[in-house]
């Protein structure tokens, strides 16, 4: 039976009691000797008998119908086994992330250049890839707009006006009003996508790389018109998502029909262009924030107005302004967004879809306002924190924003900034930047079981680990709750057999997996003191022994059969009552280079508050990567469309440039002690967005300091600085 | 066509087409799936695989052409239960998240500690007679081959550095 728990009220800080002392502590993973080593089995690497190997068919179109393939050039060809083109079960592009439902589906139809719209199957991969690529179709083509910025179809996506901002900025003592451009981004995980489908009979079990496996399951099964029951999903490794791995892929329905249709088990692996091709990209973005604010800099109002793309009949639009509902006060806000429909491949979630790239133009705007006003970056921040909700006006649950700055600003050095391009070393300006940090927080539903049994616990879920570290911390809460060391808990995550998960996503699953093995935990806790004859409060669980008073037994010896529990977390009124986010600063010292325009980053460090941490070592991971994507958003990265057929023409790690080692210095990153109560009963917040969340600005807040060039388009190239710094000559 | 392989001591004869890689030679005939594919350009150092003791992309390099050579996989340099040094610092140091990128990493630094041993100078080395010491920045600059897209980057270095200061005591 599950117990299902609503977050109705505040729970007690029981983490804080238990006597395992192990969350929170910076334990290393309990799978690093299986990838340290090589040995962690991703989709591709499934050990399975008989295997045929499937190379998707991209358009070559932008938009149009397929009118006919020439299957017959090809069917011969040495190992060839099937050829599935034109199938009407063929999704047009990956779901976006809890759909649970198909994608848009048919087959025939292509609506962005390099749609995956077959595939074909060989014995062995480079038959199978050679066929794909002499494979020829025929097209009608159709004329197909791709450009956002004269898009003739768009949509208000977005539309929320509080008090008069057109009013603030008349009477405003100084005001920022300014347009913003962020290029699109890949999210680039280092494994492409991959699934193995195996066939039994009307079941099919799909070795994938996804992140939400619930969502994925009902996913495929919708896409291949066959019943929940008989899709299971197995994704116990992920080699990094990052939003891409959301919604069932392309590569995953492919090899699902292809596996069908001949009777053996099929592969299909996404070459690294095709991921560029047809996986969900973060959309560009063109923003416009108006600021205005008092004589002391304080807020009297915010706009927020952005211009997004997506395919036709995509529901998703980046949630651009997310951050700026919530972080900053003023009482007149505007919020805008325009959505153009266009035919470039289709934007979706990557990580921190909104903040990502909306704090940057946020944050941006922040450091104008404090030059236009006189007011130290730092304090024009900590000027302008609200006291509740601008909008709803709800409490916060917990924020520490105002002790991130003060905390980062201190150990940074921020006193030793200097006014811009006063610090000039040789050919190279230096120069200090500061962004603040905000991700909501969500709880999700979430469910998991635990076994005890008389020597170690057992923990299931269809959770996955897509690097941020689930496997850590889960062990880590059941080691906690039920008084075992970590290496006596083992985790078993990614198989949609076990109970059903948040997934990876939005930063919400270790809270909400989290809670969900405190819950079941703490139910099996119950048990342990009935037995020993106490209250669940009076117990005391640690290396294996319980204790009620003077009374203590081992847990080996306390029960001869094993106890299991399923529990299921919910959220409730707790979201209602107060609002949950994590918060942070960011703070860069750069370098720039006067004749080439080359920006190093040379010192970078985030103070993050973002309740209780489940495991410092894994979070500080998180953020170390967050903070790096955000030298990527400032510096380098950009997926360019083709200007004429749409399509993104920097489509390999060689043309969309990733930060590489040498971009990057050692990075300092700091906790600060947080529990937030109204978020779930373990108080944890989601992390692996946080440390992207402003991050990128804080890099060009910093190029401005040091050589006097705002940078407003996004990455900062060289030429970008470059055409800034000759306006100084 | 029929190539001898000598893989991490083994030796393995395989009957394959000229245009398969080592990579996939590796991965998909062996069955040594350690080694990665990310991008199968040469761009991201997943596949990394050591040469007669050279770091190589092995995915730009075709099988048939490994007939006399000595080629050294992860699984050659530690498994789970006889980790190599350097493996473990890598745990220690969270040098890693997924793990997909981790093997590259790894077989990339090894060979790049010993190049550091020879004394071999890089792009930010003060001077091409003298590398100095082998500080963070010459790390990164030799390991700016391997992409780590969850930017484990730090802790991959710190790992590395470890492993180099304990390799010079020992």
């Amino acid at each position: 039976m599950t117990r299902t728990f609503r977050m109705n009220e505040v729970q007690p800080r029981l983490l804080d009691e238990t006597g395992q002392g192990i969350i929170g502590a910076p334990l290393v993973r309990p799978e690093g000797h299986l990838k340290v080593s090589g040995q962690a089995t991703y989709a591709a690497e499934a050990k399975v008998e008989n295997l045929a190997h499937g190379v998707l068919v991209r358009a070559t179109i932008t938009k149009g119908r397929v009118l006919r393939v020439d299957e017959a050039g090809v069917r011969d060809m040495p190992g060839v086994l099937a050829v599935h083109m034109t199938d009407e079960r063929m999704i047009r592009n990956p779901a976006q992330g809890m759909m649970g439902e198909s994608p848009v589906r048919d087959g025939k139809y292509i609506e962005y250049l390099g749609q995956p719209i077959g595939v074909v199957v060989a014995d062995t991969f480079e038959q199978a890839r050679d066929a794909a690529q002499r494979l020829k179709l025929e097209y009608s083509e159709e004329e197909a707009e791709v450009d956002p910025d004269n898009a003739s179809e768009t949509e208000w996506t977005d539309k929320e006006d509080y008090g008069d901002i057109d009013m603030a900025m008349d009477k405003a003592a100084h005001s920022v009003d300014e347009e913003y451009i962020t290029a699109a981004h890949v999210a680039g995980a280092m494994e492409p996508h991959a699934a193995i489908a195996v066939w039994e009979g009307d079941k099919v079990t799909l070795h994938g790389s996804c992140q939400l496996v619930q969502f994925n399951v009902k996913e495929l099964a919708d896409a291949l018109n066959i019943e929940e029951e008989n899709v299971r999903i197995l994704s116990p490794y992920i080699g990094g998502g990052f939003g891409s791995k959301l919604g069932i892929s392309n590569e995953a329905v492919a090899a699902a029909i292809a596996a069908k249709d001949l009777g053996r088990p099929v592969r299909v692996v996404m070459s690294r262009q095709q991921v560029f091709d047809a996986v969900l990209r973060r959309t560009e973005t063109t923003q416009r924030i108006r600021l205005a604010a008092e004589a002391d800099g304080t807020l009297l109002g915010i706009e927020h107005r952005d211009r997004v793309s997506n395919l036709p009949n995509e529901g998703f639009s980046e949630p651009t302004n997310q951050a700026t509902h919530f972080l900053y006060g003023g009482a007149n806000r505007r919020y805008r967004q325009e959505t153009a429909r266009i035919h470039r491949n289709p934007s979706g979630s990557v990580r921190a879809p909104g903040e990502a790239v909306g704090m940057v133009a946020l944050e941006t705007a922040m450091d104008e306002l404090a030059e236009a006003s006189g007011v130290d970056p730092v304090e024009l921040r900590l000027r302008n924190i609200p006291e509740t909700h601008p909008e709803t006006g709800l409490p916060y649950s917990a924020r520490m924003l105002a002790e991130c700055l003060k905390d980062g600003a201190s150990s940074f050095g921020w006193d030793q900034r200097q006014s811009p391009r006063a610090r000039r070393e040789g050919d190279w300006f230096t120069g200090m930047g500061v962004a603040s940090a905000a991700r909501m927080n969500m709880l999700l539903p979430s469910e998991a079981r635990v076994i005890l049994t008389p020597t170690g616990a057992i923990v299931e879920t269809d959770m996955t680990d897509i690097g941020t570290g689930t496997y850590a911390i889960l062990g880590q809460i059941a080691g906690e709750m039920l008084g075992l060391p970590r290496e006596l808990v083992e985790v078993r995550l990614g198989d949609s057999s076990f109970p059903k998960a948040a997934g990876s996503g939005g930063s919400f699953g270790a809270a909400s997996s989290g809670s969900s093995v405190f819950l079941a935990c703490k139910a099996i806790r119950d048990q342990i003191a009935d037995k020993m004859g106490c209250g669940g409060d009076d117990l005391t669980l640690s290396n294996g022994l319980a204790r009620c008073g003077n009374v203590e037994k081992k847990l080996e010896d306390l029960i001869d059969s094993d106890i299991v529990e399923v529990a299921q977390i919910k959220p409730g009124d707790t979201r209602k009552e107060a609002f949950s986010s994590g918060f942070g600063a960011h703070f860069a010292e750069v370098a720039v280079h006067a004749w080439t325009g080359e920006v190093r980053v040379k010192r970078m460090a985030g103070t993050f508050a973002a309740g209780r941490i489940l495991n410092e070592r894994t979070a500080r991971s998180q953020c170390w990567g967050g903070m790096i994507w955000g030298i990527g958003t400032a510096l380098t990265e950009a997926a360019e469309h083709d200007p004429r057929r749409g399509h993104i023409i920097t489509r390999d790690f060689a043309n969309y440039h990733m930060p590489a080692h040498l971009d990057v210095p050692q990075l300092d990153v700091k906790f600060l002690e947080e529990r937030d109560d109204y978020a779930n009963p373990i108080q944890a917040k989601g992390i692996g967005e946080l440390g992207i969340s402003g991050a990128g600005a804080a890099v060009t807040n910093a190029i401005y300091n040091a050589c006097g060039v705002r940078i407003r388009k996004f990455p900062a190239h060289p030429d970008v600085v470059l055409e800034g710094l000759m306006a100084f000559d | 066509m029929d190539v001898t392989l000598s893989v991490n001591g083994e030796t393995h004869k395989l009957d394959i087409e000229p245009r398969v890689t080592l990579l996939d030679a590796l991965r998909d005939r062996l069955g040594l799936t350690g080694s990665k594919k990310g991008c199968d350009h040469g761009q991201c150092g997943a596949c990394t695989v050591l040469v007669n003791g050279r770091r190589v992309n092995s995915c730009l390099s075709l099988a048939v052409m490994h007939e006399d050579d000595e080629i050294t996989t992860i699984e050659g340099i530690g498994m789970p239960d006889d980790l190599a040094r350097l493996q473990q610092d890598f745990v220690e140091c969270d040098g890693y998240q997924c793990g997909y990128c981790t093997p590259g990493q790894i077989v990339s630094a090894t060979a790049a500690i010993e190049e550091a041993k020879l004394g071999w100078p890089s792009y930010v080395s003060p001077s091409l007679a003298d590398m100095g010491e082998l500080t963070d920045e010459e790390i990164a600059e030799r390991m700016s081959g391997n992409l780590c897209r969850c930017s484990a980057y730090p802790g991959i270095r710190q790992a590395i550095a470890r492993a180099a200061e304990a390799e010079d005591k020992a």
